[in-house]
């Protein structure tokens, strides 16, 4: 079944593949952006935004890449696509929908280099995913660096104003709550296999 | 005399002083995804170094010549194009490590160590410091990541690989322990989380905790996720314009 192959992809994006807390993609705005809950927010939501845009883009120019045997231009042209897509949304947003860039915009330089987002595109390859499996991968993992963001911001907000000693101070201290939080992630394991099965 | 003095601090920089990832804190995503084995380190830890060489060469050879509006996409198709180059040599003769890296081998591209370096160094020095630079940068990458992976692989497995390209042993195969690991031929049991993503988080941190520890001891500052001043896109980043902070 088709839309079962799509919802177990989006469920195990989410959770047990997630990007941030099991496949370690895009850690810095993770670890810098998530001290508050709003900016955690906005982030993902401009990272979830530009997943999207960036799937939707380079899935034709990757078909066609393969069609004329160019598969190892594939890391360059994606990259390219995304840093040009990027900038190009920025100046849209902020010319025409300024609401919206008040909101995302701010965020969406940070993002040409996150490797969340060049990191769905060569997943999307790597699994051999068609047009809606690959958009619904990326809408996934979008969702999931915003589960993880929110849910570490929240721990952190715990973190501030508690004593450490003075070298786990800071950087630290905050990797090991994200250990702590990733560990409530293994949780997850077998989820997706268990509900659809193998 | 004296230059030559200044290119060997240019080196030995990047390993303890400003070691990419214990000190400035950059390209953590790679750290924490492929130190689960000494072999995987080894293999992304010198795969990174020479696409941070050879970008650092052509970025300070092209200093002058790429206009200074769209410098950043220059630096990234000049990355780019030697991951791909680096990622079809691994593929044609280390398809073994190809496979263990997965995607983490063409998302080099993005590894912040590489983007900082161009901007941080490569766009206002000479084309030799900006190599001896790339090198000290990487193989302080490479140790730190080894380092890791030292420790996630001997707690996690009890074992350590110590091979390069499939040439080499393991540590089980030096006490000739056959099937059992280390760990279990001491009466312990190795602690499987520490290969899975909690580990690699909570390895990173006792890492950084020790870095601190003898930072401090040295008088030096502790390491930090840096704000703007590190960040290769801060030209560019609205954020800033607006007085905040992304690592506020």
């Amino acid at each position: 079944m088709y839309i079962t192959g799509l919802v177990s992809i989006l469920l195990a994006a989410i959770t047990t593949n997630n990007f941030i807390l099991s496949k370690f993609l895009g850690i810095c705005p993770f670890l810098g952006v998530s001290k508050k809950t709003n900016t955690a927010i906005g982030m993902s939501a401009a990272v979830i935004f530009v997943m999207l845009l960036a799937t939707a883009a380079t899935f034709p120019l990757n078909k066609l890449l393969e069609a004329k045997d160019m598969a190892y231009l594939e890391t360059i042209v994606q990259i390219l696509v995304i840093a040009g897509l990027v900038q190009f949304v920025e100046i849209v947003l902020k010319k025409y929908i300024p609401g919206l860039y008040q909101a995302l915009g701010v965020y969406l330089p940070l993002i040409t280099t996150n490797c969340a987002v060049l990191g769905v595109v060569q997943l999307n390859v790597q699994n051999g995913y068609d047009f809606w499996q690959s958009m619904v991968n990326a809408l996934g993992g979008g969702l999931g660096f915003m589960v993880a963001m929110i849910m570490f911001s929240g721990v952190r907000e715990r973190l501030e104003g508690n004593e450490y000693p003075k070298f786990w101070e800071g950087l630290p201290i905050t990797l090991v709550a994200a250990a702590i939080t990733a560990c409530s992630f293994l949780g997850f394991t077998g989820l997706v296999d268990g509900i659809f099965g193998a | 005399m004296a230059e030559k003095k200044t290119l060997g601090q240019e080196f030995s920089k990047g390993l303890i002083k400003e070691n990419p990832v214990l000190r400035l804190v950059l390209g953590t995503c790679p750290t924490l995804a492929v130190s689960t084995s000494i072999e995987n380190a080894i293999g992304m830890g010198v795969a990174a170094t020479i696409v941070l060489i050879c970008s650092n060469i052509v970025i300070s050879a092209l200093r002058k010549v790429i206009p200074n509006k769209v410098r950043i996409p220059c630096y990234i198709v000049v990355i780019a194009a030697f991951v791909t180059i680096v990622q079809l040599f691994v593929k044609a003769f280390a398809p073994s490590l190809d496979a263990s890296l997965g995607i983490y081998l063409p998302l080099i591209v993005v590894n912040c160590i590489i983007l900082g370096r161009a901007e941080g160094f490569a766009n206002k020095n000479g084309v030799l410091a900006s190599a001896i630079d790339g090198v000290g940068m990487g193989v302080g990458f490479t140790i730190a990541l080894t380092l890791m992976a030292a420790i996630r692989e001997f707690f996690g497995s009890g074992n350590l690989t110590l091979k390069v390209l499939g040439y080499g042993t393991t540590l089980t195969d030096i006490f000739h322990l056959g099937e059992t690991d280390v760990l279990t031929a001491i009466g312990l049991e190795p602690i499987l989380i520490f290969i899975l993503a909690p580990g690699g988080f909570f390895t990173f941190g006792l890492l950084m905790a020790c870095a601190n520890k003898v930072a401090e001891s040295k008088g030096k500052p502790k390491a930090e996720l840096k704000g703007c001043e590190a960040c290769p896109m801060a030209a560019t980043c609205a954020m800033k314009a607006d007085g905040k902070e992304c690592a506020e």
